[in-house]
């Protein structure tokens, strides 16, 4: 225990350069939020949340907490991360908005898109009505360590009855700056009734094992439609960890598409409440990992109120001595009659020395639900390889085929055309290497 | 075409196949019967090359090459095609996709230059009729969701499409009605050709109704017991299997 409260001082000393300034109530969201890491430190391995994955690599290194400015960048440096061609993007270099990368003109009237930095100022009211509301850090380090470092990120608002048709793009990026902690900040208001898409893109420069902490809170309001894409595809030396807060109301629809695709230590939490009656989420996401890498998903979705679908379906695919793991909560709340929860969790696992820890998890308080999960864990099947091979497919032509359809059930759930193939290339170039890894071997 | 020498096959430390010698010409069209557990589903896959065989003793020769030390992958190409008697469904991978990169897998070790979209399209469209293959079905991932009968005529379809040189029917009628059957035997009889041979492995008579056989093998506990004529069959049906696996004519009742 000495040895880890030793291990804390550096971040503890880090804590006292956390950005001051802004409103009180950040200033105190802050305060709170510094106060309840030192007192948490780092999650170990003894709790259930993290049992398979440690932290140490990240508690014992020594990142910058106050991240450097970036080098002036062009326009050529960001096109290998402009996937969606969305005509509006929002860029954070190393956790600050980069305007000049950035472009958020000609949107329609009322909507906000733009740095949380600028929103706390301009938008006080919204802003401070929700931040913080949602990602609770009593019992989460990571979710108190960003609330502590607080400052920038992304804030978008859509109004009520609003249909957006362009994707909003959110990228955060990082450069290979000595290694420093950025923690971004992004904060999504759905109006009633409004339709929107949001990807979130977070991706950097390898060299220096940067570590990006980042919370999402995203509301969406009553009868809204909300598809949320995020792409992490960080430097594979970085480390990742995310968090996702969402609030449905009312009869509210909110799609979550997570590619889980770079760094060394990955870690993504999805918390949905479903708090009004009639509101559905889906969640979908497909992780790959090879190497030593290590990717951790923990989802939960709470059934709040009657009648609320829920559908979740991640895929993973991991090389190498790649670990993975999914844990899958699912509460139904007392009130929660009606509910109709599938989730579903499958892995391909390529070599026999990649692993994957997965658990269902059901709360169930409720007497008139249904809930049915499913995991599947295991290489490709025997018998339709077979039935490939006879029809005239090489054992690699085979394998691919099969693989790729088995990324392709979630790949092709996403609705932004340049998204989607964009994530493919990127997939399919990733498996080509893994798999000519497995060759070889 | 296919030539079979004292052919030994194990499955799991079992013993399948006690030693088969079957030649087959092009042009003809074998029927291997016999009952359950037989060997007849094993002599179809060994064929294949289906992995889970061991063939410990024997050879096969298909068109003056060891057949056995070709990969499935490489029989199939070199024309070599099993309809199966429990099409495996492939989630994710749409069926005109698969059948039109099948087609063009082996067009292209053939030499041949490979179909576009719209050539792919004539050709299916020509053998789609013949078996009764809707738009439905091309757009569905392969087998997924098919019913029985939908997953029979897909593989005849495939056979079509491929058009190989000697094709091998693993108990093709198991599980169809007599529409189906008819519409399954249909479209391997328009294939019958000088060239061709066809090898129709099945527990019952009733197929041979409509694809008529030049020779009927019987298979019994991984041996040919008797081979003849397409009357044999008949005789078969009429009988049961018993008489042949005892040696003696049933009694009468």
């Amino acid at each position: 225990m000495t040895q880890v409260a030793e291990k804390l001082q550096p971040w503890l000393a880090a804590l006292d350069e956390r950005p001051q300034g802004g409103p009180r109530w950040l200033q105190d969201l802050r305060d709170r939020g510094a106060a309840r890491f030192a007192s948490l430190g780092f999650p170990t391995t003894r709790e259930e949340d993290w049992r398979f994955t440690s932290v140490a690599a990240i508690a014992n290194s020594e990142f910058s907490a106050v991240p450097p400015a970036a080098a002036a960048m062009t326009e050529q440096d960001l096109a290998p991360f402009v996937y969606a061609d969305a005509p509006h993007r929002l860029v954070l270099v190393n956790g600050r908005f980069a305007p000049e990368l950035s472009r958020l003109n000609g949107l329609p009237k009322g909507v906000r898109f733009g740095s949380l930095a600028a929103a706390i100022h301009s938008e006080s009211d919204a802003v401070a009505r929700y931040f913080g509301q949602l990602a609770d850090f009593g019992a989460r380090s990571f979710t108190a360590l960003n609330t502590a470092f607080a400052e920038d990120g992304a804030f978008v608002l859509i109004p009520d009855r609003l249909v957006l048709e362009a994707p909003l793009q959110l990228i955060f990026l990082s450069t290979n700056a000595p290694s420093f902690m950025s923690s971004p900040r992004t904060l999504v208001l759905a109006g009633e009734r409004s339709q929107s898409r949001i990807v979130e893109t977070y991706v950097g420069v390898p060299g220096q094992g940067y570590f990006t902490n980042a919370v999402t809170e995203i509301a969406v309001g009553e009868h809204a439609i909300l598809d949320h894409y995020k792409v992490q595809e960080e430097a594979i030396d970085a480390f990742h960890i995310a968090a996702m807060h969402v609030h449905a109301a009312r009869s509210a629809t909110f799609s979550s598409h997570a590619f889980s695709l770079g760094s060394r230590l990955a870690r993504n939490d999805i918390f949905t409440v479903l708090d009004g009656e009639g509101a559905e989420c889906t969640l979908n996401g497909l992780y790959l990992a090879d190497g030593e890498r290590l990717v951790d998903t923990h989802t939960t979705i709470d059934h709040a109120k009657p009648h609320c679908p829920s559908h979740e379906v991640y895929k993973g695919i991991l090389g190498g001595r790649a670990r993975a793991i999914f844990n899958g909560k699912i509460i139904v709340r007392q009130d929660a009659q009606k509910t109709d929860a599938k989730q579903t969790n499958r892995a391909l696992l390529l070599t026999d020395d990649a692993t994957i820890n997965t658990k269902p998890q059901l709360e169930i308080f409720a007497d008139d639900v249904k809930c049915t999960h499913g995991a599947a864990i295991g290489q490709l099947d025997e018998d339709a390889l077979f039935y490939l091979r006879s029809r005239g497919f090489t054992f690699a032509e085979a394998r691919d085929m099969l693989i790729h359809a088995f990324a392709g059930e979630i790949l092709d759930r996403v609705q932004v055309e340049p998204l989607r193939r964009a994530l493919e290339a990127e997939l399919y170039a990733q498996l080509a290497k893994d798999l000519a890894e497995v060759d070889a071997a | 075409m296919l030539d079979i020498k004292n052919l030994q096959v194990r499955a799991e430390d079992k013993e399948i196949l006690k030693g088969i010698d079957l030649h087959v010409d092009a042009g003809e069209v074998h029927a291997i019967m016999g009952p359950n557990g037989s060997g007849k589903s094993t002599l179809a896959r060994v064929l294949a090359g289906h992995p889970e065989y061991q063939v410990t003793a024997g050879e096969i020769t298909y068109e003056g090459q060891d057949l056995l030390d070709m990969d499935p992958d490489e029989r199939a190409r070199e024309g070599v095609f099993m309809a199966f008697q429990y099409p495996v469904e492939i989630a994710g991978v749409n069926n005109a996709y698969f059948l039109k990169a099948a087609v063009n897998a082996k067009r292209k070790h053939l030499g041949q230059p490979e179909l576009d979209a719209i050539e792919f399209m004539q050709l299916v469209r020509e053998k789609a009729k013949l078996l009764e293959i809707d738009q439905q079905m091309l757009s569905r991932a392969v087998n997924e969701g098919f019913s029985g009968g939908e997953k029979k005529r897909n593989e005849i379809f495939q056979m079509a499409l491929l058009e190989p040189k000697l094709s091998i029917l693993d108990e093709t009628d198991s599980g169809l009605d007599i529409d189906a059957l008819k519409i399954v035997a249909n479209g391997v009889n328009a294939l019958r050709s000088p060239d061709r041979a066809i090898i129709v492995v099945t527990h019952y008579q009733r197929l041979l109704n409509y694809i008529v056989p030049d020779y009927v093998h019987v298979l019994s506990a991984g041996r040919i017991v008797k081979s003849g004529g397409k009357e044999l069959a008949l005789e078969l049906e009429e009988k049961g299997y018993g008489w042949i696996e005892t040696g003696a004519e049933p009694v009468r009742a």
